[in-house]
């Protein structure tokens, strides 16, 4: 499993060397990937439908329980199948839509690295390597959305799905490690064993937030939804694959798969029942709001996805079956009216509903496609959709609270989808054909018949629906179940209220699509409520968080040397205060020091002269030559206590630091008074606090009990294990040698660091 | 500053310094001592040198840039480390010695090799930061 999931990212490797092949006429041929990935998974079918699962493991990271190991189970199969199949549907489509696009290559390189890592989230077992396929599922559909980089709301979309579905990644990355902690293991299928500990720990509603947020975010639940419609901006096929049949169901998918694993308390279902429903009918009742076709279909695409995972909250082992089939359903119809709808943008330019009409006349076989798209959207027998849309109602009927609301939720939110499904893929095509489109053709046989090919399945599937049943609905209900119960799919249930609800759907559905036309004055209504949606909220939200970011870096970075230590040492003083006279209580034992000596005075007299001079002096040449008289007492003095090591280094740093500030200073002008007298209280306040505070901390340090530990392991087994009689050099360069080499990669860092400032003035200078 | 006397003087002091820095780099085991200082030694010689007689003539005689020495001696001081990794299979840093001690420098392992790193970062370092702030000043 892990070439499957490797293919797609050599193949995007591969066209950044060789992508001008694949430019032309043999675009085509990039389709054989997805395709081949396809029929490598078909070939598990017939024994995943046996109950088998398929396990593999490669080691990554042990030590920290990150592996990559894949899952092949009736769910991983179903999503690993759209995944590929759809993806060979817009592999030929695009190779027609983007004709002799100038970065084809590139969109196809972007493409099969989604691809990739789409497979790689549906099949990973350990929650570690599923964020990370989940992170670049989300960082190759920035790509794929702002694949137009020259048009700024194609950028700006690109971001804002970036940033949605980002935070979406964070929150899974929180909720892996919370899981990872409680149950012990990363791996999905180990947990299922720690159910009943995960239920009762202390974290399970901060996981439930966690792994919920990951999910409502990426499968655009309300009230993240709104970077979905934002992202149609991108070219029409990446809309059919990322954000109808595939990625946007990485929520749908990480719900399915953590439902064995959380369903353990009743929150877990209110919390999705909840959420799935408002976003179903909120964003459903958009639907009669918008003319632009790519517009209907998004939100209809948000719809479907708060019934599957308002399906998954109802969780009974109906719903989940019911939720497993409305996915094959939801992708078949969807993706094809999607790529119906960039064959019409495609032909004539605009994917205004009012305007068009009668292209069935010019583009029969995609009217059919469209026709049985609408067919299988609206749940009309005997489609795969009727099955669908039963097991919904079945699941609604049966739960155990608020059925007739649920259901009466369920059944308006299939009203507007058959709408939608009918506006999208049938009026179009019906009517009288506008004179400005008389000249159409149908367009090129790659781009209609993968609309064909996925909706005639749909009727297939739907006349016989035993194929799924064995195929995706029974690995499935037996992957997620605790019970497995006995059931088959079937079209004809006979006269009973399920079959009384479809038939009202239908007819609410025609009669809606014939009473209600889409109209540009709607559209204009519904945008006066856009200062309260909560996409202008979040958006305003992350705008005020930037200028707040602003402010607080405005106000820290000033850039002046003088500024930041002045932060540091306010900071520390602070800190060092508080800790100090919180608990403030000295005692110097004057009995155990030594005694002062001529040599101690003298030095201290020529720190303090250093010291004042340094302050008071009006020459820049001076104070630096009297800090350097500070530096050299300060080594004599390190020399007097027995650190000749200390005083050695101290000595030739000094020299250096003196050596640095005249060649610096040695060019500026020799008197000069920059800093006024109050800035100079100001610091010299905060000097002398800062030095007193650490003149008490020193004194309290020394009447602390002395812990000679370290010092005597140190004495002890420098010549032992180092081979080496001076402690401080064996203890640098060998009991503690990798803090050694850290530090000196530090120094190569801050010399590089100053090179490149310098160096990079200096050019800037010389372009003058 | 280019005054004879230092000009004359820093012509012989620069090797002396040098040979002071190493011994100072040899001793530092049993001594004070060590890498950090002797590099600090080695660089002020050369900085006394680009004093008196510009920093063109130092760079001649250093040959190549200084800052070529700090990755250098960071691939010293790291192939020390990992040394008893490759050879006898011990954990990273650790001090392995030879057997016999050499006449003059003494006893031989890998934490020689391993201060001689830290010397070349700090002679590269020093002189890249103070001969780039001179150039630009």
């Amino acid at each position: 499993m892990l070439e499957a999931v490797l293919l797609g990212f050599l193949f995007s490797l591969f066209l950044v060397f060789s992508g001008s092949y694949l430019r032309g006429r043999l675009a085509v041929l990039s389709s054989l990937i997805p395709l081949s990935l396809f029929i490598y998974f078909s070939t598990f079918i017939s024994e995943i439908a046996d109950g088998k699962v398929f396990y593999e493991n490669h080691e990554w990271v042990p030590s920290f329980g990150v592996n990559l190991s894949f899952t092949l189970d009736g769910l991983s199969l179903l999503f690993a199948l759209m995944i590929t199949g759809v993806g060979t549907m817009v592999f030929v489509y695009s190779s027609a839509y983007l004709k002799n696009h100038n970065y084809l290559d590139r969109f196809y390189g972007y493409l099969s690295l989604f691809m990739a890592a789409m497979l790689g989230l549906v099949l990973s077992d350990n929650l570690m390597s599923m964020f990370i396929f989940w992170e670049l599922t989300s960082i190759s559909s920035f790509y794929l959305i702002g694949f137009n980089n020259d048009k700024e709301d194609s950028r700006k979309s690109a971001l804002i799905a970036l940033g949605v579905t980002g935070i979406g990644g964070l929150m899974l990355l929180g909720g892996a490690i919370l899981l990872g902690d409680v149950a012990g293991t990363y791996r999905i299928s180990e947990m299922l064993s720690s159910r009943e500990a995960i239920a009762d720990s202390s974290h399970y509603v901060l996981i439930l937030i966690f792994i919920f947020s990951a999910a409502f975010t990426k499968s655009a639940q309300f009230p993240f939804h709104f970077w979905l419609p934002e992202a149609m901006k991108a070219p029409t096929p990446v809309s059919t694959y990322l954000h109808s049949a595939t990625m946007v169901k990485a929520g749908v998918y990480l719900l399915f798969r953590m439902t064995p694993v959380l369903n353990g308390a009743e929150i877990w279902h209110t919390v999705l029942i909840v959420v799935g429903g408002i976003t179903m009918i909120y964003s459903a009742i958009h639907i009669i709001f918008r003319t632009d076709l790519k517009g209907i279909l998004a939100y209809s695409t948000i719809a479907a996805l708060g019934i599957l995972v308002f399906l998954i909250g109802i969780g009974t082992q109906a719903a989940l079956v019911a939720a497993a089939v409305f996915i094959v359903v939801h992708a078949l119809y969807k993706a094809s009216l999607f790529l119906i709808t960039g064959i019409i943008d495609h032909e004539t330019g605009t994917r205004d509903v009012t305007q068009l009409a009668g292209l069935r006349k010019v583009m029969l076989p995609v009217a059919i496609a469209g026709f049985i798209a609408a067919l299988i959207s609206g749940g009309v027998p005997p489609t795969l959709g009727f099955v669908g849309k039963d097991l919904i109602y079945e699941s609604t009927l049966h739960f155990k609270d608020n059925a007739i609301l649920l259901t009466i939720i369920a059944l308006s939110t299939n009203v507007l989808l058959f709408y939608a499904g009918f506006i999208a893929g049938v009026k179009p095509f019906m009517g009288k054909l506008p004179k400005k489109f008389e000249k159409i053709r149908l367009p090129s046989p790659l781009m209609w018949i993968p609309p064909l090919i996925m909706t005639l399945a749909g009727l297939v599937f739907g006349l016989f629906p035993g194929l799924i049943e064995t195929a995706v609905a029974k690995p499935i209900a037996m992957a997620q179940a605790l019970q497995f119960e006995e059931f088959h799919l079937k079209l004809w249930h006979g006269f009973n209220p399920i079959l009384a609800l479809s038939a009202t759907t239908l007819v609410l559905g025609t009669v809606l699509y014939f009473v209600l036309k889409p109209k540009h004055s709607l559209e204009v209504t519904i945008a006066k409520l856009d200062s309260i949606a909560p996409k202008t909220l979040l958006l305003n939200l992350s705008e005020g968080f930037a200028v707040f970011s602003k402010f607080w870096t405005n106000f820290f970075q000033t850039g002046y040397l003088r500024h930041y230590l002045f932060i540091v040492v306010s900071f520390l003083i602070l800190l060092l205060g508080y800790l100090i006279f919180s608990d403030f209580s000295l005692s110097i034992d004057t009995s155990s020091l030594a005694e002062l000596t001529i040599y101690e005075i003298s030095i201290l007299i020529m720190l303090l002269l250093g010291v004042l001079y340094t302050v008071f002096t009006k020459s820049r040449l001076a104070a630096v030559a009297s800090l350097g008289v500070v530096g050299l007492s300060f080594s004599l003095l390190f020399l007097f206590y027995s650190a000749p090591d200390l005083a050695m280094t101290q000595f030739s740093v000094d020299t250096l630091t003196v050596i640095l500030f005249v060649l610096v200073l040695y060019k500026l002008p020799k008197y000069l008074n920059l800093s006024d007298i109050r800035l100079r209280i100001k610091h010299g306040i905060i000097s002398v606090s800062f030095g007193v505070l650490i003149t008490i901390l020193i004194l309290k340090v020394l009447s602390e009990p002395k812990n000679t530990e370290v010092t005597e392991f140190y004495a002890e087994n420098a010549y032992k294990l180092a081979h080496g009689k001076n402690i401080v050099n064996v203890i640098l360069v060998d009991f503690r040698g990798t803090d050694t080499i850290i530090e000196i990669s530090v120094l190569i860092v801050a010399a590089l660091g100053v090179f490149g400032l310098l160096k990079l003035k200096l050019k800037t200078k010389d372009k003058k | 500053m280019r005054t004879l006397i230092l000009k004359s003087a820093s012509s012989y002091l620069l090797p002396v310094l040098l040979i002071f820095s190493v011994f100072i780099l040899l001793r530092g085991h049993y001594l004070p001592g060590g890498g950090f200082v002797g590099g600090l030694v080695a660089a002020i010689a050369f900085v006394l040198h680009a004093f008196s007689h510009g920093l063109d003539k130092t760079r001649t005689i250093l040959k190549l840039h200084p800052g070529f020495l700090m990755p250098l001696g960071l691939l010293v001081a790291f192939l020390s480390g990992i040394a008893p990794m490759v050879f006898s299979d011990l954990p990273f840093m650790t001090g392995l010695w030879a057997e016999n001690p050499i006449p003059v420098i003494g006893a031989i392992g890998s934490a020689l090799f391993f201060d001689l790193g830290v010397y070349l970062v700090v002679i590269g370092a020093s002189l890249t930061i103070i001969f780039t702030i001179s150039e630009s000043a």
